[in-house]
């Protein structure tokens, strides 16, 4: 066995990810979406990040 | 079909331009399908895989460089990234305070412990947060093996989060405008100064081209990164994310823990991964660095064998990188390199404490089966 393998498995992780939430009914809205770029555009950000605390 | 030095077969011409196609197509079809921003944000967790896998650009592995042979160069390019990102974001989280959020988190008791146990995981698996995408995406079977549990871990530790916190948190200190710039690169200057005396005579040397391009290519992406998300690069969020994601398919109540209940997470759970900012540059960076190994035909390489305990042990690490670095709030990219160069206390503490683990990391490295390849 090649890293064919492993690397085609991790390929497929991220794709059954996207795949499983797009079926399961998280749908992105392209309409609804923020600007493109969050400098300049005078909006807060929104993500999720590692060093927020909960409700941040 | 060519040889490369190394002996490996080259990639033939049609198939590199397949795959050059295959990751333009993808960033469209993300940018059509959820939105511009996150068309461009998966742009840049490409460049990302694609400069790390590239250019070999690590965390792990440097730490390890310099506490088993006192190699301080790539924890040096380490810090150069960190400078040129500090020296715009700093300032742009100052003038667009509105628009731009820091990796800013308390120091705690929990998140310094946090940091502990992450360093040392980091070790046993040679795979840090971005480390750990990467490896996985270049078709490193521990790298694989690794990720489902890390992302396991990740969902578990925000879980916990805030019953960890109130064990002890201090107030969140900032580095803030120019001087909180100038205090930062004034302590990456004095850590640098501290690798160089603590470097063997031999290694007492800047880092290599290859070191340069690679810290400059990843400073620029973390910058398009704050730009386009409003947000620094981070890895560990998006990990949780997808296990929360997948315990709420499986009919678990995830709104019992405080941290999912939140608004801000209780929203990102019921929307799409294809508009959540980590996910997007998570995604991009296994992909890139995908591309990176298939372009390279590092993909005919012949998986390693290893013994059981390996595995084991590699399911108990990805575990603990996943748990700990949430309760560290970030991982080598979230709390480290993004902590630092937005100016937040809580990233040079993460560095204390992950280092201190690193070194007993290295240590349990042989015990764990993973350097006995067959």
């Amino acid at each position: 066995m090649t890293r064919h393998l492993t690397a085609a498995l991790a390929v497929a992780f991220i794709a059954a990810i996207v795949l499983a939430d797009l079926l399961g009914g998280a749908v992105p809205n392209p309409y609804r979406a923020p600007a493109a770029v969050a400098l300049g555009s005078g909006l807060a950000s929104a993500g999720g990040h590692c060093a927020a605390l909960p409700g941040n | 079909m060519a040889v490369t030095e190394t002996g490996i077969a080259a990639t033939p011409a049609h198939q590199r331009a397949a795959l050059i196609g295959a990751a333009v197509a993808l960033v469209l079809a993300v940018a059509l399908f959820a939105g511009a921003r996150f068309g461009l944000l998966l742009a840049i967790g490409l460049g990302f895989g694609i400069a790390l896998e590239g250019l070999r650009f690590g965390f792990a592995g440097p730490w390890r460089a310099m506490i088993l042979r006192r190699d301080p160069a790539g924890i040096f390019a380490q810090l150069v990234a960190i400078a040129i990102v500090s020296m715009g974001a700093i300032p742009l989280l100052a003038s667009h305070p509105g628009e731009l959020t820091g990796a800013h988190a308390p120091v705690g008791f929990a998140m310094l412990g946090g940091a502990f146990v992450f360093g040392a995981a980091m070790q046993v698996v040679l795979g840090c947060g971005s480390g750990t995408l990467v490896n996985a995406g270049s078709g490193n079977p521990v790298g694989l093996a690794a990720l489902p549990f890390f992302a396991i871990g990740s969902f578990a530790g925000a879980s916990h989060l805030v019953w960890w916190t109130d064990l002890g948190t201090a107030p969140v200190v900032v580095f803030r405008g120019a001087g909180g710039l100038v205090v930062t690169l004034a302590l990456l200057a004095a850590v640098a100064g501290i690798l160089w005396w603590r470097a063997a005579p031999e290694n007492r040397k800047l880092p290599a081209r290859r070191l340069w391009i690679a810290a400059i290519a990843v400073a620029v992406l973390a910058l398009a990164n704050l730009a386009v998300a409003g947000q620094p690069w981070g890895v560990v969020y998006g990990l949780g994310l997808w296990a929360a994601k997948g315990a709420v398919a499986l009919g678990v109540d995830v709104t019992a823990s405080p941290f999912w209940a939140a608004p801000g997470n209780a929203d990102r759970l019921a929307a799409s991964v294809l508009t959540d900012v980590t996910s997007l540059t998570n995604i991009g960076i296994i992909a890139g660095a995908a591309l990176v190994a298939a372009w390279r035909g590092g993909l005919a390489q012949a998986l390693p064998g290893y013994p059981a305990r390996a595995w084991v042990c590699t399911i108990i690490a990805g575990f603990l990188l996943g748990y700990s670095s949430r309760l560290a709030f970030g991982c080598n990219v979230g709390a480290f390199f993004s902590g630092i160069s937005t100016g937040s206390l809580h990233g040079w503490a993460w560095f204390a404490a992950a280092f201190a683990g690193a070194v007993l990391g290295v240590r349990l490295r042989p015990l764990s089966g993973l350097e006995a390849r067959s």
